[in-house]
């Protein structure tokens, strides 16, 4: 008999979990600021002053640093903790962990550098310019390539659902990040899309929506199949249910991206494409929701007691409201009401915040005890979170649907004559002064919500040390 | 919107592959067991200790092992 002993890499994961609260708390510190300059516009623009932060920079900042530096760090803390427990055995090469580590954070940084100081390439949630588009891409595809590899050296034969969102997550995310980034550089940093005009736009939501299927939702689904169970200790309630999810998940994702483009040049029936298959996803996305809550079946009284369950109950509850907004928005009827509205903000919003940031509170509430084999520093701090975090997605969103409303009703509204009631576009702005001083309250909330975790992860992390230091004296 | 070419190419050609997977994850009994593997994930937290048998071990030190090899194989369940 030879025992072999397999060891999983924790020192990834732990790397992966600090970066996910850095930069949690930069990247929602920068939303807090975009959310003050348009809530005291005169305060920014003529007091300060600075090109720097001008809304203009600071917002594709926000959105960037929390898609990809927040939710991505995220995304690879769970997928690098439980892929390793789920195909038992270690990362395949600890070389390419760390190489996607580093490379992560340079291009987080990159960006923080060069989106303040105006270099974009004008796409939404594309915005960084070409050479880091090929740097995301190299490190994109090296996290893919020791991520197959763990899998074709797995110890198990079943590949569980999680896996599958995560390999889908890669495949997609890189084909569509490779084809939308097709530019033409004119110099270091600045560049042309290849594709022009309506196709452009075209190319950049059918990336755009897939940015948020594929980044924001897939990998968070495959994280969600891990650790609602593990946190309940309860199986998933259907795991027949996570199978098709899965698969008519991703059949039916990539198509919906023309949403974003009603009422736009792009030609009706691709309009109407995209309506439909919105539509569609109800079916996967609440059968996925609903998965998920029904594992807390019969263990509804450890939600009381544990905030990791708290969180994911409430990031459930969020995925589903998004899930049946988005589709709801994408009627050309209630579009026609809410396109460039607040309202979008606020769709958004209830997914950033709710889904994707209770989530990865959750999971990381989960994982701090199990990695430093240590109890949570305090309980209590951590339910405090959850009910701040809470509070503050509830004055988050519901000022901004309230804005979105008036303004879509202020802009369709006729004086009898058939002039518009209000000519002036900025006393539509200045109405929504009162909802964006109350949303920037909630995301002030939100984020002292944020900075008690990290408080309390980093006490839970730094009370291993002191353990291991008395057992060596 | 000859773009649209482009884009339902790689379209489908992204859903063929996970169309073949699919049928791949079907074919090599992926799906024949849709209800363990979620209860089986409760089971993952400790590290691996993969126990190899070396062949020319007599059959009585396996029975000897059987209990301990119960207790922590893991290899291709």
């Amino acid at each position: 008999m030879e025992v072999i002993e397999v060891k999983y890499d924790n020192k990834i994961v732990k790397y992966f979990a600090y970066a996910t609260i850095f930069w949690g708390v930069i990247g929602m510190l920068v939303g807090l600021v975009a959310a003050l300059q348009l809530a005291f516009p005169d305060f920014f623009n003529d007091y300060l002053g600075y090109k720097l932060i001008s809304f203009g920079r600071i917002r594709p900042l926000h959105t960037n640093a929390v898609i990809f530096a927040f939710v991505g760090n995220a995304i690879f803390t769970g997928v690098y903790y439980s892929m390793q427990r789920l195909l038992k055995t270690r990362m395949w090469s600890d070389k390419l962990s760390y190489i996607n580590f580093w490379g992560w954070q340079l291009i987080i940084v990159s960006a923080v550098i060069t989106l303040p100081m105006g270099f974009t390439s004008t796409k939404e949630y594309a915005e960084l310019e070409w050479p880091i588009d090929i740097a995301i891409a190299v490190m994109w595809v090296i996290f893919g390539w020791n991520m197959f590899a763990t899998i074709l050296v797995r110890r198990v034969k079943h590949i569980y659902t999680a896996i599958w969102f995560y390999l889908a997550t890669f495949v997609t995310v890189a084909v569509l990040h490779i084809f939308n980034s097709f530019e033409v550089p004119v110099h270091f940093m600045k560049s042309y899309s290849w594709y022009s005009g309506v196709q452009d736009a075209l190319v950049q939501w059918w990336y755009g929506h897939n940015a948020v299927a594929f980044f924001l939702t897939t990998p968070f689904l495959g994280l969600m199949y891990y650790f609602v169970p593990k946190a309940a200790n309860r199986p998933i309630y259907s795991y027949k249910l996570s199978i098709i999810h899965f698969w008519a998940l991703i059949f039916i994702y990539i198509w919906a991206g023309p949403h974003h483009l009603l009422y736009s040049s792009l030609p009706d029936w691709a309009q109407s494409l995209g309506v439909v298959f919105s539509i569609m996803l109800i079916a996967p996305s609440w059968g996925g929701m609903l998965n998920g809550l029904l594992t807390l079946r019969g263990v509804w009284d450890k939600v009381r007691d544990s905030a990791v369950l708290k969180f994911f109950v409430v990031a459930l509850t969020a995925y589903g409201m998004a899930t049946f907004e988005g589709p709801l928005l994408s009627l050309k009827n209630i579009n026609s009401l809410t396109h460039f509205t607040d309202w979008t903000i606020a769709h958004v919003h209830v997914g950033g915040l709710g889904w994707n940031g209770m989530l990865a509170f959750g999971m990381l509430y989960y994982l701090f005890p199990r990695l430093f084999k240590t109890e949570l520093y305090s309980k209590s701090l951590a339910n405090a979170h959850f009910w701040i975090a809470t509070f503050g997605i509830v004055l988050w969103a519901i000022p901004m649907y309230w804005a979105g409303f008036s303004q879509g009703l202020m802009w369709q509204e006729f004086n009898p004559d058939g002039t518009l009631a209000n000519p002036d576009f900025l006393t539509t702005v200045t109405a929504l002064k009162p909802f964006y001083i109350m949303r920037s309250f909630g995301g002030l909330i939100y984020i002292i919500g944020v900075l008690l975790m990290g408080y309390n992860l980093i006490k839970t992390a730094k009370k291993e040390h002191l353990l291991t230091m008395r057992w060596l004296k | 919107m000859e773009i649209i070419y482009l884009m339902l190419i790689v379209s489908l050609l992204i859903a063929l592959v996970f169309l073949a997977s699919f049928i791949w994850a079907n074919k090599t009994g992926q799906y024949d067991d849709d209800v363990t593997p979620g209860m089986r994930i409760l089971y993952d937290d400790e590290e691996v200790k993969e126990v190899k048998e070396v062949k020319e071990v007599k059959e009585e030190t396996n029975k000897n092992n059987q209990i301990n090899k119960n207790g922590s194989n893991r290899s291709k369940v």
